[in-house]
């Protein structure tokens, strides 16, 4: 793909913290390289903000490599920007053209309070997996992998689901701000393996609860969550936890 | 876990709404097979809706069908109830909404259940009058009919009347479309979040939604037209 150089006028979301409110202000970025990252693209409109006087815009990203699920931002309308199956780091510069028009807003839900600008605070997401997103194992030497025997059906939905990497897109992405990607895809990666089974039960209950608490809202299956998601976790997923949740509270024993 | 945490949980919730949803589509196949007797006329001019009287005289003075109308009543009103209280819900879940809407992630069908739903609503308000209301109670243009000497309501004549102006047959039209709409989103949801997550079910279950919510709203809309057009009757 060819090299391109480009303007561009970005609308972004600004907000001193949770307790102020926050709204939009427009930065032109010059000669931005179609082969720098969207980040990148970030980098030089804050050294050109710290150069002119201004507060920088305040930003979460860590690996910069799509795995760590540390990166937001809601561009144009969806999160992680117009790619599919993308994070916010691995979006190019090329996906923009000279001259555009990018608005970026934080990832929007009460259960997500802004801490500064585009940074949300996604603690919730840790209480949730507090809550259940565990097993139980012995102390003492790590038992041989191959111990147990697990089929391939399942072991491969298992880890489809373990890609999941909590970045919240789908909640950003949902008209409800449901967390139930996430959280199915955190209870179904431990129902489809022999590891989970102990606490397959209490698991799946106590996680609901945890987001029900954490204040996020009722899935529709609209698949807003699935079409958003850099990880391509399937709304399969959500299904699987719904029947996990039916058959652990047909079979509670009070 | 209590009966009462389970239910008023998200997922609980979102499963009165599929219980209630799937009764609903249950309810609906009776409704337009019973319903559908009034296209005998079709193969029968002299039959002026005999079937259809009887097949309505049946539905109304059978006790174990009466009951179960109790119920159809309860699960409507649980659907409506749970629908609304969920959708506020939702709504509120995020206080400050997005300058920019994420749209191409979904069907504007599957985002409008609770605008769907309550287009339905005032459709069946105005149906239930109707048909409803005169038969069980005000007897409002309804004409007694004998046949092998039972006597019963003219159900079919009072469709006759009803559908005779052009503006019930729009309001009736459009209601259908929206339960069209309403069904290809909530049909295989219901069955999604009944837990139903195997692939070989969900793909089967998503194109039997889509034939079933065109079907059953064609079939509905097909019979005051056929009145009014004068097909039948």
């Amino acid at each position: 793909m060819e090299h391109y150089h480009m303007n561009l006028n970005l609308k972004v979301w600004r907000q001193k913290n949770s307790k102020t409110k926050g709204d939009f202000k427009t930065y032109q970025v010059k000669n931005i390289s179609s082969e720098m990252s969207f980040l990148e693209m970030f980098d030089v409109l804050n050294e050109q903000l710290i150069t002119e006087g201004e507060e920088p815009v305040a930003f979460d990203h860590d690996c910069r490599e799509g795995i760590c699920g540390m990166c937001s931002m809601y561009i144009n309308g969806k999160p992680h920007g117009p790619w599919q199956a993308n994070t916010t780091c691995q979006l190019h510069m090329r996906a923009f053209k000279d001259g555009d028009t990018i608005v970026v807003e934080p990832w929007r839900a009460n259960a997500f309070p802004v801490i500064k600008d585009l940074t949300v605070d996604r603690s919730s997401f840790d209480r949730i997996i507090q809550a259940g997103g565990y097993i139980s194992v012995n102390t003492g030497n790590a038992v041989d992998g191959n111990a147990l025997p697990i089929n391939k059906d399942n072991a491969d939905n298992s880890f489809a689901a373990a890609m999941c990497i909590g970045c919240g897109a789908c909640v950003a992405a949902c008209k409800n701000s449901s967390a139930m990607l996430f959280l199915s895809a955190k209870v179904s990666h431990l129902a489809l393996l022999p590891q989970g089974e102990p606490e397959r039960k209490s698991r799946v209950m106590n996680m609901v609860a945890q987001m029900d608490k954490e204040g996020f809202g009722a899935c529709t299956n609209t698949g807003a969550c699935e079409a958003t998601c850099p990880k391509e976790i399937s709304l399969t997923n959500i299904a699987r936890l719904n029947s996990e949740y039916l058959s652990a509270s047909l079979s509670a024993d009070k | 876990m209590t009966w009462k945490q389970v239910f008023t949980s998200s997922v609980g919730k979102k499963l009165v709404m599929g219980l209630t949803g799937i009764s609903l589509v249950l309810f609906l196949i009776v409704h337009a097979g019973i319903n559908a007797c009034v296209f005998a006329d079709l193969a029968n001019p002299n039959e002026n809706g005999e079937m259809f009287n009887k097949a309505a005289h049946f539905m109304g003075s059978t006790v174990l069908i009466r009951l179960m109308e109790i119920g159809l009543f309860a699960g409507i009103i649980l659907h409506i109830y749970q629908g609304y209280l969920l959708t506020l819900e939702n709504n509120q879940k995020r206080a400050v909404g997005y300058a920019v809407t994420y749209k191409d992630g979904s069907k504007w069908y599957s985002r409008s259940m609770g605008l769907l739903g309550t287009l339905i609503l005032i459709f069946l308000i105005l149906h239930l009058y109707h048909f409803w209301v005169s038969a069980r109670f005000t007897h409002k243009g309804l004409e007694p009919v004998t046949y092998n000497g039972v006597e019963m309501h003219n159900m079919f004549g009072l469709m006759k009347a009803t559908f005779s102006e052009w503006w019930i047959i729009a309001v009736y039209t459009a209601g259908c479309i929206s339960l069209a709409y309403h069904l290809a989103h909530g049909f295989q949801s219901a069955f999604r979040t009944m837990g139903v997550y195997n692939n070989r079910y969900t793909t089967m279950l998503t194109s039997v939604g889509y034939a079933y919510s065109i079907i059953i709203a064609l079939a509905f809309i097909l019979m005051p037209l056929s009145f009014k057009l004068g097909w039948i009757g």
